[in-house]
């Protein structure tokens, strides 16, 4: 269980706006780490900046030990050992499902196109979309589309998997096959950095959760604590906003 | 009708030569377009004040422009004014990619701004560089969106060749007024028989273009 990423003192700015301010944190190996905050407080940001997304004017962010922003050289060979699946559907809406996982392991990851497609079609399988690899993105549900942006994230064989909000533009019934998926990541060990607003989802599968606010880390602890025992007026404001009591 | 004096002599194959200059002119300046059309659209996609301000006075100059006009300013203009010695189909050449350029670069740039910032995101995360982004994820998506229009432009840019006789240049639409002129006495009708032979030799040139077209977008519908 060593540490993977290790973010230090990370500051995002757009000239006069301080969007992340000297953000340090350690991830260890198969960690869970969830991140929740008003909107605007500089998650989505946070996430983009660990895998280059986004430049840090100060900082570092470190994967098993190299540093990966600010990078100098070959930026693209690291990118691919952190996956990241967005908010909004980012499938390539000309290439079928299959190529869809199949096209940067064949050209990125430069693997051999038998091996890479076998892997694809158990993948699919697992989220259970065999049926579609032949169909096209346009004609998947959005939390097939999502499904299909998790396993073509898992097929680089990422360290680290950044979720970005993936279930906050689906219909409510599809949040849950979504999910779902993550879960049974987090049981067989992922590593991952998780962004959303599902508050019961974010205490199943936290083995940590964060409170970030303003672009800071406001309050950090085990899913009990901050649910359960929240310390600081800021968190517990935030967590009040997603409770409804009738009196 | 007025066919037959087509078949006098080489009157046909005149005629064919003839089209085969309007072709050529076409075919280069369209090659012309479409490989300068892709580097300022690109540049336009970039949204940097400057080269908006420049690229947006060259797009209105050349929409606003009537297409003989320009051949007349270059081919008689610049010889002039400029004291350089340009050839009638050089001006053409020079008159045709300056249009399609600026047309193709607007096509260009309409169809980069329509995709999606997610899709370079998301093709970075996946630890695509930038060149294979655009090979296998932008250029596929943009040449389908483009197909339909840029081929529009060019049977348009086939079509107004017609004009370069105006500059003295001896294209199918001259070879075929030559052989009406010569033949008035012998067969009066002849204008007809001419003038829908080269309408059909047009119909001719530019319809596979469509057709090829079609095909590649019920291809890609997918």
């Amino acid at each position: 269980m060593g540490e993977i990423l290790t973010i230090k003192n990370l500051s995002k700015r757009y000239e006069e706006l301080t969007v992340l301010d000297n953000i340090s944190l350690s991830v260890n190996k198969g960690e869970v780490v969830v991140i929740v905050g008003p909107s605007g407080c500089g998650k989505s940001t946070f996430l983009r900046c660990l895998n280059g997304l986004e430049d840090i004017q100060d900082g570092t962010v470190a994967l098993g030990g190299d540093i990966i922003n600010p990078l100098k050289g070959n930026k693209s060979r690291s990118r691919e050992k952190i996956g990241m699946v967005f908010q909004s559907y980012d499938l390539f809406p000309h290439k079928t499902i299959l190529q869809n996982l199949t096209l940067a392991p064949i050209k990125v990851a430069k693997r051999k196109k038998d091996e890479v497609t076998k892997e694809a079609l158990e993948l699919l399988e697992r989220v259970g979309l065999s049926s579609k690899k032949n169909s096209y993105p346009r004609q998947l549900s959005g939390g097939q589309k999502q499904r299909v942006a998790i396993v073509r994230a898992l097929i680089m064989h990422p360290e680290v998997l950044l979720l970005d909000e993936i279930t906050a533009a689906l219909d409510p019934e599809m949040v849950r096959e979504v999910l779902d998926v993550v879960l049974s990541l987090a049981k067989e060990g992922r590593t991952m950095l998780i962004v959303t607003h599902e508050m019961s989802f974010a205490r199943a599968v936290a083995d940590r959760m964060i409170f970030l606010d303003g672009g800071k880390i406001v309050e950090e602890g085990s899913a009990q604590e901050f649910f359960d025992a929240p310390q600081t007026d800021r968190l517990k404001k935030f967590l009040q906003t997603f409770s409804y009591d009738k009196d | 009708m007025g066919f037959d004096v087509l078949l006098k002599g080489n009157n046909m194959i005149r005629l064919l030569e003839g089209l085969w200059v309007a072709l050529r002119i076409s075919l280069i300046s369209v090659s012309i377009s479409i490989v300068l059309g892709i580097i300022v659209g690109m540049l336009m996609a970039m949204n940097r004040r400057v080269i908006n301000a420049v690229t947006r006075i060259y797009l209105e100059t050349v929409r606003i422009m009537p297409q003989m006009v320009l051949l007349f300013v270059v081919y008689f203009g610049a010889t002039k004014a400029l004291g350089i010695n340009l050839s009638a189909e050089t001006s053409a050449l020079i008159v045709f990619s300056f249009w399609g350029t600026a047309e193709m670069a607007d096509l260009v740039r309409g169809a980069l701004i329509s995709i999606p910032v997610i899709q370079y995101e998301s093709s970075t995360a996946l630890g695509f560089s930038k060149l294979q982004t655009y090979l296998y994820v932008i250029i596929p998506q943009i040449v389908k969106r483009m197909l339909p229009l840029s081929i529009n432009l060019i049977t348009r840019m086939i079509k107004t060749t017609s004009l370069v006789m105006m500059i003295g240049i001896v294209e199918v639409l001259k070879v075929g007024q030559q052989i009406i002129e010569a033949n008035r006495k012998s067969s009066p009708n002849a204008a007809f028989g001419v003038f829908a032979t080269i309408l059909l030799l047009y119909f001719i040139a530019c319809w596979p273009i469509s057709c090829f077209s079609k095909y590649l977008e019920k291809k890609w519908e997918n």
